[in-house]
Formats: C-alpha cells, structure tokens, sequence
C-alpha cells in the first residue's frame, strides 16, 4: 500500500489532541472569566451630571443613608431623593459653589437631575428593598461600602448565585435593625453572627424563600 | 465394532432441514467487495438525484422553518393550552423511536450471535443516527430561546442553580445524548475496516485522503482485527442497555406525570416494543426498495426480510397487548378519570387517530404470520410504511389526546397543528432523506467485511466450508 500520508502526519492526532485541550482549557477560562456578571457588571461606575460623594456625605458626615433615600423602608423601591432634599443643607453650605449649580438649577426649576442608575435588577427578577432592610438585611450587602465611594460604583455581581448565597444562608447576614445603614458594622465574631442570626431567623420569620417565583414573578 | 466404516459416513442433511445460507448464489468474497464499492464507485443512478434534490429541497425548508421559529417565538407551533405539548414531542418521540432499531440489531444481536444482522446493521445504524438527529431539533427548539439549551446540562453557571435532576426531562437530555454518542462510535467502529477497503481501492486523491484520514492506518493485520473485534464487544455491550434505557426515559417523560393515560407502569415496557417496532418498520421501508436498486438481493436475501418482518410481527403484538391492556386496567382500577380518558380516547373527537393507530399498528402487521405476506416485497413495503404511519399516530394519540381533555371542562380544546408544524415535520424528511442518501453514496451501506464473514465459504465446519460448490460432495 502506498503512502497516502506522509510520516509526520502519525504526530498530528497527539498535536491535535494537546491543541483541543489547550483551546478548549482557554475557552473555559475565557468564558468563566469574562462571561459572568462578576465580570460585565461589577465594577460599572458611569459619569454621573453632578460629582456627588457619598464618601462626604454618608462617610465623614455620617449622615444616615434614609435621610435622602426616605422610601427603603416601605417601598421595594429605593428613590433617589428630590434636589430640595440636598437644597436642606445646600441652602446655607457652600451655595455658591459651581459645583452645585445643576443642583441648585434643579430645585429652582423642579426638572429632576438625570442621575445614571448603577444597580438594577432585570425586569424579570422581582425585588423589594423594604422587605429586606426591615428584616436585618444592610445596604451594604448588595450595594457594598457606599460609605467609602467618592462616586458610586457597582460593588457586588448582583448574579442568581450572588442573591441565591444569601437566600440559602441567611443566618450569617443578618444583623440588628438599629446597624442596617452602618455599612462599617460587624458582629465581633463568626460565633456571636451565628447565634445572632439563627435567633433573628426564628424571630423575625424571615422566610428567604427559594422557590422560582419567588423573585420571577 | 464391525460398522465402524458405515457409521463414519454422515448423513446427508434433508434438504427441508438445511439453513438457507445468508449469502445466497454462492458469491463470492470478491463480488461482494466489487458489489457494495459499486455504490460508491459507480455512475450515480437516476433515481438517487430524483430522490436527493427533493430530500435537500426538504432540508432547506427545514432551515427556514427552524429560523422562522427561533426568530418569532414558539407560538407559531400550534401547541395551546391545554395542548402544550403538540407536534413537536409526538415528532421527537416518533424520531427517536425509529432509531432503536439500528442499535438493536448492531447491539444486542451481535450478542446473541444473530448472524443475519450483519448485511442490514450498517444501513439501520446509518438510520439510527439520522433519525436521532431529526429528534434532537425537537427538544432542543420547543425551549423556546435555543440560545439557553445549554441550561439542559449541568454546568456550573453564575446563576447558582443545576438542572431539576428528579425530571425525566432531564434523564431524557442524558439517554439521548448518551445514546447517539455510543450510537456514533459503535457505526464508526464498524467502518474503519470498510473505510480501509474503500481508500486501498479509489483512485481520486480527494477520495483517497478522506478514506485513508477516516479508516486510521487500518491495515488488516492480526493485531488490528484482535482489538477491533474486542472493541466491537464492549462497545455491543455498552450500547445494549441503551437500547432498553433510551425509550424507557422517553416513556418516563409521559408516565411519571399525573395523568390519567401517561401515569402508567407499563409504560417502559410497551414503549420499547413500540420502537423498536417502529424502527424495523423503518428499516423494511429502506432495505426493500435499496436492495433491489443496488442489485443486493444476494445479501440481504428473502431470508433477511423474513425474519425482520417476524421481529416486526412480534413487536407489534407487544403493543397491541399493551394497547388493550391500557383499556382492561382503565377499567380494572375503577379510576374514573382513567375510565373517562379512554372512553375518550376510542369514542371522542379524535376517534380518527385512535383508528388510524389500532389498525396500523394491531392489525396490519398481523399480516406477518402468513408467509405469502412475508415474501412479497410488495405486502412488506406498504406494511412496513403502515407501521411508521401508525406509530406516528399512537404517540398523537398518547400525547394530545392525553392533553385535550382535563380534570376541568372548561379546559377543553381541539388541538390543530400549523403550517409551520407540518413544514417543520417534513424538513425532518429532507435532512434525513438527504444524509440517508449521501450515507449510500460515501459509505459502504453493508459491512462488507462483517457479512464475508458469514458466507457459507467462510465457515470451515459448514458442508460448503473451503468455498466447494454444493453439489461437489462433502
């Protein structure tokens, strides 16, 4: 029988299978990597029209986090709060500063300043903020340490399995009401939020549901 | 002591007692090599191109169907409530089944040294995979959003969630993926000697390099023969449980539902039967025309289609025996919905499917036990199509009919397919038809090493052993 193939073609099925493993390896890595909302949407910081800092505010000035967004509390909504929210303080601090002239614009004229939105669920997933901050749940849980953002960024991958690791374990995210916007607050150990949470669970009744319908409605 | 000399003569073998030989006319080892390359080798015949350009029309309508459906949505397949399960699923199942009987007769015949298989299980392994394809769009499309037919396998993803592995959804997406993997090994396997043949013989380049990349240095030695027959052992024994496992989940589907008519145990059993009744109904409907287009009568003999025609027989009487058995329990347990549901079934507004099934597939095929209908090629084509016609039917029968009628009246509908389904159905023709054909044309459609193996010639016991002429003596 005459040779079809040459001789160096017997080292091609070991090249192609070194070459499937390496591609393939690359594509799983690539995927897990750059597919995930850990990778897409964390980290999303847009330019928002007026240079606005939490850190000052909620951070050095410690102002609470529902002195501006009022409705956590009872709504799923959180809101962003009316420009005279800011016209409180800004009436008399810095009232001439440039900075705040959009600010200033707004509140006079009651156009709303078109502030970028950074956390958002899909329109397929059902969520309630006031569920979750009256049954122990902090900001900072999902929003992370806004206290420290000079301008807010997204902090967590808001994916299933980012809301499903606490819905499976609450007890170890559930703190007193009183600490919910102290975003810097910790239980002093792993014991202490354990003991802590396994109470809160039974007592609050929180349900942390798991069923599909749950969040898609 | 004194009769050693008469003793030592055999008998001669009554002539009603002998076996007919599985290769008829005494050919030879070589014609059957010059006579299955012919196929390939040859001037392609009329009827191949009149068969191709429709089977690819077919196919192209398939494609158009298929990106009309992703592209608008679902609904345009007329499943509605509470029909939500239509065409799509009595098509997969229909597909699926067909496919089982390839693998049967690779598989578990192989085991049980039913010799006789090896001039038909290339062709029917051929159709098995074909067939399981034309399934596979089923699942795969009625999701909806193809685009997410990934969530059908366990992969770890950002959404924290596995597949619902108590779903016979889910075991369905494991045995048919399973399935057609073993399915494509086990035909592969058994070409590479065949491929080998094929490439020592061309003499185009092209046809030489594919032949020669596919059959993998085959070269027919000792060594090669011993691995590959211990290889086409295990792969028999892997693909056996496949045969019973695939239809079984398929029928688990149906029956670990609540449902009066799909919440049955015998479910497994009669499906089963059912498909691999289909499947050699399918394999007649092939083998019949192509073996007298290809001037194959020498190999797959009168012999061959008698005993696919009993297995058919056989098969069939296993669903009737379910069919009516389904009836006696309905009435047996005393469940009135179960009752109600088969009163429907043979008395309500899809009486018609309910005929078109009971007569195809219960009374048609007892046709077989009379050898006059087992030896017209005639009778055993248009029964063999009765048979798919049929088995089309029970799975409508078992699926909308199931579904048309509820525990709550108000529920009720009339389900009716649309175009689009019906086009969708007679794309599956085209890509079948089209890689069927193109099958015949590339591959050789009968082992050839496999079935010179089972000549009379070949067998050095056999009173023809050493390739002697019948009527030379033994």
């Amino acid at each position: 029988m005459s040779a079809i193939f040459p001789k160096w073609t017997n080292r091609l099925p070991l090249m192609i299978i070194c070459g499937l493993l390496l591609t393939g390896s690359a594509v799983i890595a690539g995927v897990w990597y750059y597919f995930t909302p850990e990778y897409t949407r964390a980290g999303y910081q847009p330019v928002q029209p007026v240079a606005f800092s939490h850190n000052i505010h909620a951070g050095q000035l410690g102002m609470d986090c529902r002195y501006c967004h009022t409705g956590v509390e009872k709504s799923w909504f959180s809101n962003i709060p009316a420009s005279s929210t800011c016209m409180n303080c800004h009436n008399q601090v810095l009232k001439d500063d440039p900075k705040l002239a959009l600010v200033r614009e707004s509140a006079a004229s009651g156009k709303p300043i078109p502030w970028v939105q950074i956390h958002r669920v899909p329109d397929f997933v059902y969520f309630n903020h006031s569920v979750h901050v009256n049954r122990g749940v902090s900001c900072v849980e999902c929003h992370g340490r806004i206290d420290q953002m000079d301008e807010v960024y997204h902090a967590k991958s808001f994916s299933m399995s980012f809301c499903l690791e606490c819905h499976r374990n609450p007890a170890a995210k559930l703190r007193p009401l009183e600490k919910i916007t102290d975003l810097g607050w910790k239980q002093p150990s792993v014991e202490a939020q354990h003991a802590f949470g396994t109470q809160a669970l039974e007592h609050w009744k929180v349900e942390s549901l798991q069923n599909c319908s749950a969040c898609h409605r | 002591m004194a009769s050693t000399d008469k003793t030592m003569a055999l008998p001669e073998t009554p002539a009603e007692l002998e076996r007919i030989p599985l290769v008829s006319n005494q050919r030879s080892i070589g014609w059957i090599s010059d006579q299955v390359c012919a196929i390939m080798e040859g001037k392609l015949p009329m009827w191949w191109w009149a068969a191709f350009i429709p089977s690819l029309m077919l196919l192209c309508l398939l494609g158009t169907m298929l990106v009309y459906q992703v592209t608008t949505g679902v609904g345009v397949w007329g499943n509605r409530h509470p029909v939500m399960w239509g065409w799509d699923i009595i098509n997969f199942v229909w597909w699926i089944g067909i496919g089982h009987a390839g693998t049967l007769i690779s598989a578990i015949l192989f085991l049980l040294r039913q010799k006789w298989r090896t001039a038909v299980n290339r062709a029917s392994e051929a159709m098995t995979i074909f067939a399981v394809m034309c399934a596979g769009i089923y699942p795969a499309l009625h999701v909806g959003r193809v685009w997410y037919d990934w969530w059908l396998f366990p992969i770890p993803n950002s959404n924290g969630i596995w597949p619902q592995f108590r779903s016979p959804l889910m075991w369905d997406v494991f045995a048919v993926s399973t399935y057609f993997t073993v399915s494509v090994l086990f035909w592969y396997m058994g070409l590479i000697p065949d491929l080998a043949v094929m490439r020592d013989r061309c003499t185009t380049k092209v046809r030489q390099f594919f032949y020669g990349l596919f059959s993998l240095g085959w070269t027919g030695s000792n060594r090669h023969w011993r691995n590959y027959e211990k290889a086409y052992l295990i792969l028999a024994g892997v693909s056996t449980p496949l045969v019973l496992s695939v239809h079984s989940i398929v029928s688990l589907d149906f029956a670990v539902s609540q449902l009066p008519g799909w919440h049955t145990t015998i479910f497994p059993p009669y499906f089963v039967a059912g498909a691999v009744f289909s499947g050699f109904g399918m394999v007649l409907t092939l083998l019949v025309p192509l073996r007298s287009m290809f001037k194959l009568e020498d190999v797959i003999t009168m012999r061959h289609i008698d005993i696919m025609c009993k297995v058919t027989l056989a098969t069939g009487s296993i669903v009737g025996y379910a069919y009516g058995m389904e009836f006696f329990i309905a009435w047996y347990s005393g469940n009135p919905s179960e009752q109600f549901h088969f009163l429907n079934r043979a008395f309500g507004p899809y009486q018609w499917g309910w005929i078109m099934m009971m007569s195809c597939n219960t009374l048609v095929p007892q046709l077989f036990w009379f050898k006059k209908f087992r030896q017209n090629l005639k009778y055993v084509f248009i029964i063999s199509i009765l048979v798919n016609i049929g088995m089309w039917f029970e799975r409508f029968v078992i699926i909308v009919i199931g579904l048309h009628r509820d525990f709550l009246p108000s529920n009720w509908a009339y389900f009716k397919p649309t175009w689009v389904d019906i086009c969708t159905f007679l794309g599956t023709f085209g890509l079948f038809f089209t890689l069927f054909l193109l099958f015949l044309r590339f591959l050789p459609m009968i082992a050839i090493s496999e079935v010179k193996g089972v000549t009379p010639q070949a067998d050095p016991h056999h009173p023809l052993g050493g390739a002697k002429p019948k009527n030379n003596g033994h």
